[in-house]
């Protein structure tokens, strides 16, 4: 048994090979549902891995129970979890660095010099309404603009703009749950579990707004996937930042759920911070959205 | 002068700028050649040599601009120290002075498919006033190029030309036998286009298909080889149609669109 | 905890032993070596005469690309993680990784990413065809339906390499023994913790290239597309900004490694430590910022071009500190030349060989006579081949004894170094000569002018492929009947935590930590 002063080393365990079996399983599923082969062994490797996850945070929580991983090990776990963030605030710089590649070179060279006697009469803007294709073929083009876009629609319907009311909820949402943070640490459990909730809640309600603006999107300004490389920015950025919300959230509420149940405790509640952190991180990339694709869009 | 090149999958085209001037220009190694170890061997300029070579004027700057129809290619002419990528839907830029005359050749720097290397380059340089007799020479050939689309031909006719174009244009993916790389070429061999009906295969050929290796071949064979081609198609390999498209009918589609 | 390890496969399958997934890593690793080992057999079997012999030029296409990307992701990287595994927890007194569960995972991911990468080889349409740097549209709209198995494994082959490089800086940062402060770390800790920097930088950018292309390919959007308003050059940027530290990640750890050796058979302290730590950390930043230089003749303005020409060029000083370090340790020491020295003498100088021939393709004027022909071809297998390679064979045979507690034959060891050494360079030399001719790089044919020079490095390369075979019956030969090292250290010279504890290994080291002065 472990001491204070031994870092805790687990035993043998199944768990990492299941994990391995299930990502190898989504991404053989996933390289033939894309061209419309059965996805079930992309299910079957989701929910393998979905369930080993399960067990293995569970075995965490139990061993942390247990009193096993000292000081130390904890340590571990905030580095861990702090490069994981920034392996994924690299992923996003990844899309940050296309969008403003996109628009400060590609659109601009597509329009001027020599490449224009390919794309007779292309114009760049942004965000792009007409494509290169379009310039030349018109409505016969496969790649076509949007027909609206998401940018600022002016100061008179500024309380009408969606993304405004999206970024209201998730700077309230990054500071309701540092209110339930400082609770926990003063040891105030319901006032934890009601400002967590709250938080919860926010997420879930900015998944609802994204969902509807998505839907309003597609539906309703002919603004998709596929309306060029504006249509193609604009998703792929809110689209990803929506998956990590969505990430965020389920973090969040399994919490809270800890919570409910009496996890955590006013010096030890690592689970519960590093959800947060990934909320705050989450936070910070809607805001950069914000700026970058919706008020400079 | 400018001479605009553009890159297709495995073949370059020339275009003198301002001169009404344009050709494809394609390996012409036959492949019974690459295949047989001796007589790679024995060819003299063998994987070196085109159906067209480019000309251009000695001691004259020669603009090049560059771009693409489907793959990142390179025009590369290692003894004139010219090298530049040619990028679909971009237009890039550079340029050489020669100073003597002689024959100059090259190859394609990047990865563009199976036919990387089989889609040489070879620049011909000759005396100013040598470049100008062989300019008009081409303007009258395409003159005449053009008249014939509106002979009326033969199947035998057809079929020798068609063959000897597709074994130029279109073998490398379609493969001689017609039966092309399974899952990435379709065969021709039985394909429901070739014994389909025949405004869909001209549309096919002329037009080609967007988002795939298949190119538009409208702009890069005359109407006479087009409707060889398109003959060819449909009767070789047992794709017996027994039909004759004709030139006339191949310009009748493209005005018609 | 202080038993021995569990018993069958279960063994090495569920193991959290920072000592068995290193093997674990090791042994994958050289498998892979050997799969892409094979591949370039082909390639140079091909390119031993003119015509085309053995293969289709659709094939050959394949061959070159899963070489590429088998030895760059399957064989390089995870050689070093394995030594990593092995080394930094005894190096820096830890009783093992900071999260053993996460490394098996980041271990076992491998085998079944690359197994998706090869089953395309039998898959209708075939294996990645558009080379290792797969430039869109080539591997976008015009790329075999089996490139989507090609990106879904490199998805899961990244999550592999990011929670690797977590786990090993959290290790270092958070697990040193006592009294072992950041600059008292080994080198082999130092590059490598720089390194896993690296890798969590970069590895997420290429997650996002190859999601960029599933999109393309599959969802209908324009990133690589100008006809959308995209560009394929957009996909050359995203690529070299993860594509060229990832060359740097791949020659670190080497570095540490060489920075160990060097010292131990000079039997003298490593010259000028400190500054090998400011070097190292000089590289990994400079190597953001140079990317471009992969992409001088894409058309970019000429400003760009001057800045990422002078800003590559930096990195030689770095690089110059290492070397002249290494040369001064030697200096006035008392050299032996045991096998693992003659690897890491013959990688100072070759590897200095490649880096003058990276300093060359740096000048963006030559490079538009060597971009993408074979001189570029023979530059990087002298840092890759020469460099890696080399230095990840020294490491195998200077610590060999501590994971076997047996010693390697001197004279076999010897021997494969000389064949290796002059098998490398028949074969990587001469293709300095082919690409200044002007052949180019990815060719399944040649033109004849070409013929003399290819035969030579083909006949090169089956010299060094041999040398890699003897390497492999050396290693077995060592663990099976090697002759026993009874003290904890069978090298006079070396320095280290490693060698304070018993040969071989035991399974649990430094449970309770080592007190450091
Ligand atoms: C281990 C991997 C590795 C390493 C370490 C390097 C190191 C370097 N590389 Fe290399 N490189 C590759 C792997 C690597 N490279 C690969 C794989 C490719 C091809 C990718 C592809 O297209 O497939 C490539 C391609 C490549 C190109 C693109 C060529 C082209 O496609 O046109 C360039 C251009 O600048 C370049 C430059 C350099 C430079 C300047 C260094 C420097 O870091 C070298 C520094 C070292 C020294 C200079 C020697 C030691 C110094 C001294 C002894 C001191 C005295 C010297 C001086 C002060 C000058 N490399
Ligand atoms: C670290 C990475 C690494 C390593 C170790 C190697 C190792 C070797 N490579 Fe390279 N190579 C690359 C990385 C690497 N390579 C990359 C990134 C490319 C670019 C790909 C692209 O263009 O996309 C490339 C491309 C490349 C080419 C150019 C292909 C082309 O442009 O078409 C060639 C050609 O000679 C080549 C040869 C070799 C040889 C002979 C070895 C040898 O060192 C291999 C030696 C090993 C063995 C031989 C295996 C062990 C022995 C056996 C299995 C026994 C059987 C052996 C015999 C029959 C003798 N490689
Ligand atoms: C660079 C490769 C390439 C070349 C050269 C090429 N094709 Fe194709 N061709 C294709 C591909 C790929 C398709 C499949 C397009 C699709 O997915 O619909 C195709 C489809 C076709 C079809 C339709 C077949 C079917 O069953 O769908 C016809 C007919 C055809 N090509 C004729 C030609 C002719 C005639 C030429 C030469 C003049 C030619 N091709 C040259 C790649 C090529
Ligand atoms: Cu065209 Cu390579
Ligand atoms: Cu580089």
């Amino acid at each position: 048994m472990s001491t204070e002063n031994q870092y805790y080393v687990p035993e043998q365990s199944k768990l990492p090979i299941l994990a391995a079996i299930g990502l190898g399983l989504i991404a053989w599923g996933a390289g033939g549902w894309v061209q419309g082969d059965n996805p079930a062994k992309f299910f079957a490797g989701a929910l393998l891995l979905a369930f080993t996850l399960y067990l293995w945070f569970g075995a965490v929580i139990k061993e942390n129970m247990q009193g096993l991983p000292n000081a130390q090990v904890k340590r571990s776990y905030v580095w861990g979890m702090g490069w994981f963030i920034f392996s994924e605030v690299m992923f996003f710089a990844a899309f940050f660095g296309a969008l403003f590649y996109v628009r400060n070179f590609a659109l601009p060279w597509l329009s001027e010099g020599e490449t224009q006697s390919i794309w007779n009469g292309f114009e760049a803007e942004w965000p792009l309404m007409s494509t290169p294709e379009q310039a030349l073929t018109d409505d016969a083009a496969t790649m076509k603009g949007p027909e609206q876009n998401m940018s600022f629609p002016g100061w008179s319907n500024l309380l009408s703009w969606l993304p405004l009311w999206n970024t209201i909820v998730l700077i309230t949402s990054s500071w309701t749950v540092h209110v339930a943070h400082a609770a926990l640490k003063n040891n105030d459990r319901s006032k934890f579990n009601l400002w967590l909730g709250i938080t919860v809640l926010l997420g879930a309600v900015f998944l609802v707004l994204q969902v509807e603006e998505y839907v309003h999107a597609y539906s309703e300004m002919g603004l998709t996937l596929e309306s060029g490389i504006y249509g193609t920015t604009f998703f792929m950025l809110t689209g990803f930042h929506g998956a990590h919300v969505t990430m965020g959230t389920i973090m969040l509420g399994i919490q809270f759920i800890r919570g409910l149940k009496g996890h955590f405790s006013a010096d030890d509640q690592f689970g519960f911070e590093a959800s947060s952190w990934y909320w705050h991180f989450v936070d910070v990339v809607w805001v950069g959205l914000f700026i970058f694709v919706y008020v400079l869009g | 002068m400018t001479v605009k090149v553009t890159g297709y999958q495995w073949k370059w085209q020339y275009e003198y700028l301002g001169e009404d001037v344009a050709f494809m220009s394609e390996l012409a190694t036959p492949e019974s050649v690459i295949y047989d170890t001796n007589a790679a061997r024995n060819r003299e300029n063998y994987l070196q040599e085109v159906s067209q070579p480019l000309v251009i004027p000695a001691r004259t700057k020669v603009r090049f601009l560059l771009t693409a129809k489907d793959v990142i290619h390179s025009w590369w002419v290692v003894d004139l120290g010219v090298k530049k990528d040619a990028i679909p839907g971009f237009v890039t830029e550079t340029w050489a002075y020669v100073e003597e005359p002689g024959t100059y050749r090259g190859e394609c720097a990047e990865l563009c498919g199976k036919g990387h290397a089989f889609m040489p380059i070879v620049v011909e340089v000759v005396e100013p006033e040598q470049y100008q007799a062989w300019i008009g020479e081409k303007k009258k050939a395409a003159a005449a190029e053009r008249e014939l689309a509106n002979k009326q031909f033969t199947l035998d006719d057809l079929m020798a030309r068609g063959e000897e174009a597709y074994n130029r244009s279109c073998g490398a993916c379609h493969m001689a036998n017609g039966e092309g790389i399974p899952g990435v070429f379709p065969g021709l061999k039985n394909s429901k286009v070739a014994l389909g009906p025949v405004e869909q295969h001209l549309d096919v050929v002329v037009n080609g298909v967007s988002g795939t290796s298949m190119q538009a071949f409208g702009g890069q064979l005359s109407e006479v080889d087009l409707a060889a081609v398109i003959t060819y198609e449909r009767n070789a390999w047992g794709n017996n149609t027994g039909d004759l498209v004709q030139p006339i009918d191949v310009l009748k589609f493209k005005q018609g669109q | 905890m202080a038993h021995g390890p569990a018993k069958g496969i279960g063994r090495w399958l569920f193991t959290t032993n920072h000592k068995d997934i290193g093997t674990l890593y090791l042994w994958f690793s050289f498998a892979m070596f050997i799969l892409g080992g094979f591949f370039a057999m082909v390639i140079r079997a091909e390119l031993f005469q003119p015509g085309m012999q053995l293969v289709k030029p659709e094939f050959f296409n394949q061959m070159t690309t899963m070489h590429g990307l088998v030895m760059v992701f399957g064989a390089i990287m995870p050689a070093f993680v394995g030594l990593a595994n092995w080394l930094i927890p005894m190096q820096i007194g830890a009783p093992d990784m900071a999260l053993p569960r996460m490394n098996n995972l980041s271990f076992w991911i491998l085998p079944f990413a690359f197994a998706l990468l090869a089953s395309t080889l039998f898959m209708e349409g075939g294996a990645p065809n558009f080379g290792w740097t797969f430039y869109a549209p080539l591997s976008t709209t015009y790329a075999p339906s089996t490139v989507n198995y090609f990106i879904f494994g490199v998805h899961i082959m990244g999550a592999s390499s990011i929670m690797g490089s977590i786990n090993i800086i959290a290790t270092v940062l958070n697990m040193r023994a006592p009294g072992m402060t950041l600059m008292k770390m080994p080198l082999f800790v130092w590059t490598w913790l720089i390194t896993a920097f690296l890798l969590i930088a970069v590895m997420p950018v290429l997650a996002g290239a190859v999601t960029m292309m599933l999109m393309d390919i599959n969802f209908g959007t324009s990133f690589f597309d100008a006809a959308g308003g995209g560009d394929p050059v957009l996909f050359q940027h995203v690529f070299w900004f993860f594509g060229h530290p990832e060359v740097y990640i791949i020659i670190l750890p080497a570095f540490g490694v060489i920075s160990h050796i060097i010292p131990a058979f000079s039997r003298k302290p490593l010259f000028g430590y400190s500054s090998m730590v400011y070097a190292t950390a000089s590289i990994a930043f400079l190597s953001f910022i140079v990317w471009a230089h992969h992409m001088f003749l894409v058309g970019m303005p000429i400003s760009g071009e001057l800045y990422f020409m002078y800003a590559t060029m930096l990195i030689a000083i770095p690089t110059a500190a290492k070397v002249f370090n290494w040369v001064s340790t030697m200096f006035r020491g008392s050299l032996t030349f045991e096998t693992p020295m003659l690897f890491a003498i013959a990688f100072v100088i070759l590897f200095t060989i490649g880096g003058f021939t990276g300093l060359m393709l740096s000048i963006a004027p030559s490079d538009v006579q060597y971009h993408d022909s074979y001189f570029v071809v023979a530059h990087f297998h002298y840092v890759m081949v020469a460099g890696a390679v080399f230095s990840g064979t020294a490491a195998t045979y200077f610590w060999l004894p501590k994971w076997c507690g047996r010693m390697y034959n001197e004279t076999m060891g010897k021997l494969q170094f000389w064949i290796a050494f002059i098998g490398f360079n028949i074969t990587f030399f001469p293709q300095h000569f082919l690409g200044l001719a002007g052949m180019p790089r990815r060719y399944a044919d040649y033109a004849l002018q070409f013929s003399d020079w290819n035969m030579i490095s083909s006949i090169g390369s089956f010299i060094y492929g041999a040398a890699q075979i003897l390497f492999l019956f050396n290693v077995i030969y060592t663990i099976k009947a090697g002759k026993p090292v009874k003290e904890n250290s069978p090298w006079e010279g070396a320095e280290g935590l490693e060698w304070e504890v018993p040969c071989p290994a035991p399974y649990h080291t430094f449970t309770t930590p080592p007190e450091v002065k």
